[in-house]
């Protein structure tokens, strides 16, 4: 151990308004890059969820209408006659 | 619509019409060479084919140019004006100046370069021209050469006649001169090759004018730290042929391979 | 060898290779880092002539060669997602970037943390630092490029090219940067010149080294599993483990 006490440790004998400046800055460099990429697996799987949804509601609104189209030709058909 | 507006249209449909009938003779001429192949004589007429794909795309290139001058002008007048400014900001002490004027020409004439290199893909590509040359059967090495080397008669050949007179402004050293018109002889062709490339990254995107000095000021770094210095050890007096030696190196560096990375780079942009 | 590499080539197999692969990277790097950094500031001895501000050091080394190491593994990830049309390894040089330009934005900041006490100013137009600052430059516009493009296929082959590009560029920057500061070198002499390490200095030092070195290790695999994703989103694998997720 290099330092007597706390105090000692933090003051690294006077110059520890750098060290820790250093220190500091590389530890929230490094979180904010290690928390941000970790949350973009999830925003990710979000995105991805999001336009699949998007994607099925699209296709039942073209199900849906093309149900609707057979009925109404039918419909048609159906005066016709 | 008034006279004027309606003549300025007229002279840029018959540009395009011209704009596509040589590249239409680039196709053509190549098509000829292809069904030749079986000749005999088929290696020499390739090779004189590859020399008229060069003048071809070079003389279009300088005929586009001369059609709108003020791209020539525009620049130029953009190198004078910020090296004009220098001293109105620093002070006019000639000992100053003369002190930073290698350093003042050289940023300016970067800008100047970079200013110009947009100009070098982007109207040709939203003409479709650029597709038509990457699908000729001659080497994109070629053809992107010439674009280059007309690029650089257009942009480089000017700021290398008006650099002395905006030397005198700014009190270069007398034994400079000849120092300042050799680096920028070899330097400014090094300047458009390498922003060639970016030029062809960026042609595809929108808004790539501020990207693109993004991406090639910090390649431009060591012609700069090289011919500011050898233009500097001209005004003490003593030998700079070390510094444009490197200069010389880089140009033939970037001769051969920034047009291989310029061909790749516009495959990847026109996709 | 080509036989044992190929399944990693899928990205379905990598990413899952590396979801199995973090948990034990992130142990190791946070084992390593914790040793190494107690170590460093609390154990380690002062140096002679610079006192405890030497403890940047352990700091400022590491994440300056791994800024320049993770370009060339960028440029070499690039190459080979260049010439054999790997899609992954365009996955990785698109993860690598933003880690290497955090790495160099570290190396500069504690390099002027350092220079202040040691140098009396800021920012000295110091060979390397200047160098380190273009190499900045350099990610910044890698990053840039990839962000431009709304294809990610595209943005990715474009960002290689301007990656080979600068790789073969950061030589030459280096050597006219660093004439260029022998010739105008003026009354400040580096005084960060090789330090002689003593034992006791040199392991706490290997020991970060290791510790950062599987820390990026950590961040690249973390945001190239999310490459992965966002690149293979229509694919059915992606949508059964997004459906997964989050039931």
């Amino acid at each position: 151990m290099q330092f007597n006490s706390f105090s000692d440790f933090i003051n690294m004998g006077g110059y520890g308004f750098y060290v820790w400046l250093s220190f500091g800055a590389t530890a929230l460099i490094l979180t904010f890059l290690l928390i941000s990429s970790k949350a973009g697996h999830q925003q990710i799987i979000n995105q991805i969820a999001k336009r699949k949804q998007r994607e099925d509601k699209l296709r039942q609104a073209r199900e849906l209408r093309k149900q609707q189209n057979e009925q109404q030709n039918k419909a048609l058909n159906e005066v016709t006659e | 619509m008034t006279l004027k507006a309606q003549s300025a249209q007229k002279t840029e449909t018959s540009a395009a019409n011209i704009d596509s009938s040589v590249v239409r003779d680039i196709v053509i001429d190549s098509t000829a060479v292809e069904n030749s192949s079986v000749d005999n004589k088929a290696q020499l007429s390739q090779q004189f084919s590859y020399r008229h794909a060069f003048m071809l795309v070079l003389k279009r290139d300088l005929t586009i140019a001369m059609r709108h001058k003020d791209d020539i002008i525009n620049p130029l007048l953009f190198f004078v004006i910020v090296i004009t400014l220098f001293p109105l900001g620093i002070g006019p002490e000639a000992e100053t100046l003369s002190r930073i004027a290698p350093g003042i020409i050289w940023v300016a004439a970067l800008l100047a370069t970079l200013l110009s290199l947009d100009r070098l893909f982007k109207s040709d590509h939203l003409d479709g021209s650029l597709e038509q040359m990457l699908l000729s059967p001659h080497p994109i090495f070629l053809l992107v050469l010439a674009k280059i080397f007309a690029h650089w008669l257009i942009t480089g050949l000017p700021l290398i006649l008006i650099a002395p007179l905006l030397a005198v402004l700014l009190h270069l050293d007398e034994n400079s001169y000849t120092a300042l018109f050799l680096t920028l002889l070899l330097g400014t062709p090094v300047l458009s090759l390498l922003g060639a490339v970016g030029v062809a990254l960026t042609v595809g995107i929108k808004k790539g004018g501020v990207l693109l000095s993004l991406l090639v000021l910090p390649l431009y770094i060591p012609v700069l730290i090289f011919a500011t210095s050898a233009i500097d050890t001209a005004a003490l007096g003593l030998p700079y042929s070390g510094q444009l030696a490197i200069i010389a190196a880089l140009f033939f560096g970037s001769l051969t391979l920034a047009p291989f990375a310029v061909g790749a780079a516009l495959k990847v942009s026109t996709n | 060898m080509w036989k044992w590499l190929h399944p990693y080539a899928n990205p379905e197999v990598s990413y899952h290779f590396t979801n199995k692969l973090l948990p034990w990277l992130s142990a190791l790097a946070a084992i390593f880092l914790s040793i190494g950094l107690v170590w460093a500031l609390l154990f380690a001895p002062a140096d002679y002539q610079q006192g405890h501000s030497f403890r940047i050091f352990y700091v400022h080394v590491p994440a300056a060669s791994l800024s320049m190491g993770i370009y060339f593994a960028m440029a070499i990830a690039a190459f080979s997602s260049l010439v054999w049309q790997l899609k992954l390894a365009d996955a990785s040089a698109a993860a690598m970037a933003p880690v290497g330009a955090a790495f160099t934005a570290i190396a500069l900041i504690t390099g002027a943390a350092w220079g202040k006490p040691m140098w009396g100013t800021w920012w000295i137009w110091d060979a390397r630092l200047t160098s380190e600052l273009i190499l900045l430059f350099l990610y910044l516009g890698v990053i840039a490029l990839h962000n431009a493009f709304e294809d990610k296929n595209l943005a990715g082959k474009a960002a290689g090219i301007l990656t080979l590009v600068g790789v073969i560029n950061i030589p030459i920057i280096k050597y006219s940067v660093d004439w260029w500061n022998t010739l105008h070198q003026g009354s400040t002499v580096s005084k960060l010149g090789k330090p002689s390490m003593s034992l006791d200095m040199l392991w706490p030092f290997i020991i970060c080294f290791i510790g950062f070195s599987l820390l990026v290790a950590v961040i690249i695999c973390l945001r190239f599993r999310n490459e992965i994703l966002a690149r293979n989103s229509i694919r059915p694998w992606v949508r059964e483990l997004v459906q997964k997720h989050n039931s």
